[in-house]
């Protein structure tokens, strides 16, 4: 009981707290700023948002969940990882599954 | 409606011979078991030493005993549903009729493998995984306690659904629209789904707690890729607990939404569908099937590797043999509906990953092979059940690969042939695996052997009755016979429904040997002590502790700088050292609070099943309360001290000395 190893990784400093508030800030404001000024056509408008968008999800995984592939860090990343895979398995292939058995029935 | 919501007078099935012999035994039983521990004083140990403890080794046995119990249980069913069989041929109605027959085969699967598997694979992996890396206790000792007593809570309502009610009549798999409420109006589902539900929260908090003791509470040395075969295989059972478990308890929750607030989900005719059920149950299903088995796999490579004498040949291979099992095992799971009509792509993708899951699986017993090949082996019992185990289970493999290519699970489907490739696996791989840990470890956990004789007579029972029990109904199953019938009127089938009811009756006797066993060698403990804490000359760290453990586990924790750690020390000449002085050795109390909470869980499944509402509401106020005053203990703790530490290892080095 008393042999808990090593205390848990670090959980982030002010420094990194802020850059990444600040870099999910600009990240928001850029689609807000494209969407509120027609800036560009609607094509480009649209890949730009998701595009920032999957941007913006590493920079919470990076500075608000602390996931990186240092020695205290790693775990916490491949559980991360592994959990993303099998839910994209189990939720990808019952979509298929049942849209194709639906297919099946029109 | 009354205060008793649906239950009543009728709802206790008094009128059913069989049931009414059933309950004045089990009252029987209970009023011997309760009139034995107050003869002998002993209510005090029972409490104190092991309902209320939190020590991993206690509740590994606890878990145990409740397997066993539900062995028998669920081995029942499955002898009274053979006898049906043998007897309702040619058109004869049998001694069951369908609404009795449909309930057991539903309690069948259900005990099996919630009840008896899931425990006794838990058990094992308590008494040894905290053991094998070094740790005195796993990482949250209360939270286990507390997941003993919600799977105990399950068990218990399943098992009050035979006096009190009924069970679900609907399979194991509980389908809608089968299991809604317009076909299935009474409480039988609903016994199903919260004994179910409460059970499987108690195994997702296991799961979290070894995963965190695994990375967390390792002696220092032991890299993950160190860790012993058994612990590894487990830890990849937890891996699959941990991530679809919630995918049952969600599915289960959805069906009772349907059942209790009249919501949709699985309901045609209100946009919902049933195919959705099927797809979940079996997306948890599947890999389920992976957790039986995975730690069986463990216990086979542990006990070939310790009898041989030599080191497990392909450690390393079998990390990742198991790693890619436990990730194919969550790929797979539309092989149990491939009939349900997807289209082909599906059914051959899914084909395809369960046909790659046999490379693994296939490396393992080649791995097994070598480890045996210039080996000395010593035919104990546990290597009878591994060896036994290769053969039976290498047919069940087989027969898995053929069902897995679509066009030919089209006509076996449901078939009788399902039945036997099942069993064959479950029983070949799983039960055998866990008899073998039961019957290695046992002196380990108990501190005396197991007599050799009976659990070699056990052995031969259980091998030759199950294969007299399951070989036909792999020929039944090509005769067209299909599943869950209640009687038969085929002449051709009824020598084969001979032969299984006598196997059944086989392993009937290797039951009964077993017990015989148990009962023989504790009544010859004495002469059969094991002192020395290392009675097969082992290879892992559970084996350097005294039989039964210290329980602290380790008076230092251990360092470890090889993969067969404990092998490794002896040649160091590092085991058995005696100590000048001990630290003092941080402990957690005994608490009641598990019993409390899952008590007034249990009382909260059993109220929602008959729409007791207000004993519902109280049950989960009661379990609230407990978990609050849990939460504002703070007397949770105490040390043990250095002179009883060295009074303890000394007398334990003496006995080693000694032996």
């Amino acid at each position: 009981m008393s042999n808990h190893s090593s205390e848990a990784n670090s959980h982030g400093s002010v420094g990194s707290y802020v850059t990444g508030f600040v870099l999910s800030v600009i990240l928001t404001a850029i689609p807000f700023w494209m969407v509120m000024t027609h800036a560009f056509d609607n094509e480009t408008t649209y890949i730009s948002i998701v595009a920032l968008a999957i941007v913006q999800i590493f920079v919470h995984l990076k500075y608000f969940l602390h996931l990186n592939f240092s020695e205290n860090g790693k775990l916490d990343t491949y559980s991360f990882l592994f959990a993303l895979m099998i839910i994209v398995m189990v939720v990808a292939l019952s979509v298929w599954i049942i849209y194709a058995s639906n297919a099946m029935m029109m | 409606m009354s205060i008793l919501g649906k239950l009543s007078l009728e709802s206790i099935p008094y009128h059913e011979p069989i049931l009414v012999v059933t309950f004045s035994v089990v009252v029987a039983l209970v009023l011997a078991i309760a009139f034995l521990v107050i003869r002998y004083n002993k209510l005090g140990v029972l409490w104190n030493d092991w309902l209320t403890s939190v020590d991993h080794k206690r509740l590994g046995v606890m878990y145990i005993v409740l397997a066993l119990v539900m062995l028998i249980r669920g081995f029942s069913d499955a002898i009274m549903m053979r006898l049906q069989l043998a007897l309702a041929t040619n058109g004869d109605p049998g001694y069951l009729p369908p609404h009795h027959y449909d309930q057991i085969f539903t309690a069948h699967g259900t005990i099996m493998i919630i009840f008896m598997a899931m425990p006794f694979m838990i058990g094992l992996m308590n008494i040894v995984l905290p053991l094998q890396i070094g740790a005195r206790d796993v990482a949250f000792p209360f939270l286990n306690n507390l997941s003993f007593w919600l799977t105990a809570g399950g068990a218990i309502l399943i098992n009050i659904s035979l006096f009190v009610g009924e069970f679900a009549k609907t399979g194991w798999v509980a389908y809608p629209p089968l299991a809604g409420l317009k076909f299935s109006p009474d409480v039988g589902v609903d016994y199903y789904i919260w004994a179910l539900q409460i059970s499987g929260i108690g195994t997702t908090l296991t799961a979290v707690n070894f995963l965190a003791t695994v990375f967390k509470m390792r002696a220092p040395g032991m890299k993950l890729m160190d860790m012993p075969i058994f612990t590894w295989t487990c830890t990849w059972a937890n891996i699959l607990i941990a991530a679809s478990f919630p995918i049952l308890t969600a599915v289960l929750a959805m069906l009772t939404l349907d059942r209790y607030l009249d919501f949709h989900f699985f309901t045609i005719s209100g946009g919902g569908n049933p195919m959705m059920y099927i797809n979940l149950f079996w997306a948890w299903g599947h890999p389920e099937v992976y957790i039986l088995v995975l730690p069986a796999f463990g216990v086979f490579s542990e006990v070939l590797s310790t009898f041989t004498g030599k080191r497990l040949f392909g450690h390393k291979s079998m990390i990742y043999a198991s790693g890619a099992i436990a990730v194919l095992g969550f790929i797979v799971w539309l092989h149990h509906f491939f009939t349900m009509g997807s289209s082909a792509n599906v059914n051959a993708f899914f084909g395809m990953a369960t046909m790659v899951i046999a490379v693994p699986t296939g490396l393992k017993l080649f791995n097994w092979i070598f480890t045996i090949y210039r080996g000395r082996l010593r035919i104990t019992v546990p290597v009878l059940w591994s060896l036994g185990f290769m053969v039976t289970f290498t047919i069940g493999g087989m027969t898995g690969v053929l069902l897995a290519v679509p066009g030919a699970d089209y006509v076996l489907h449901n078939s009788l042939f399902l039945i036997a490739h099942f069993h064959n696996t479950i029983i070949g791989g799983a039960v055998f695996g866990y008899l073998a840990g039961f019957a290695y470890w046992f002196p380990k956990a108990m501190g005396f052997h197991l007599n050799v004789k009976l659990g070699k007579a056990a052995f031969w029972c259980w091998l030759i009755g199950f294969f007299l029990a399951f070989m036909p109904l792999y020929v039944l199953g090509f005769l067209g016979m299909t599943r869950r019938l209640n009687h038969t009127n085929n002449p051709e089938w009824n020598i084969w429904l001979y032969i299984a009811l006598v196997g059944a009756f086989v392993i009937l006797a290797g039951i009964v040997f077993q017990l015989l066993q148990l009962y023989v060698s504790f009544r010859d403990r004495a002469q059969n002590l094991d002192t020395t804490g290392d009675p097969w000359n082992g290879h892992t760290l559970e084996w350097s502790t005294a039989s039964p453990p210290q329980y602290y586990n380790f008076a230092e924790t251990p360092v470890v700088s090889d993969i067969d750690a404990f092998t490794d020390m002896k040649e160091k000449g590092e085991a058995y050292v005696r100590k000048d002085s001990y630290a003092p050795i941080h402990m957690p109390k005994n608490t009641s609070s598990g019993i409390a909470i899952a008590g007034c869980i249990t009382v909260m499944g059993f109220a929602l099943i008959w729409h007791i509402w207000w004993l519902a509401a109280l049950g989960l106020f009661g379990a609230f309360v407990s978990l609050i005053v849990r939460v504002y203990t703070t007397d949770v703790d105490y040390y043990v001290q250095p002179d009883e530490v060295a009074r303890i290892e000394n007398e334990h080095l003496d006995n080693v000395a000694k032996g």
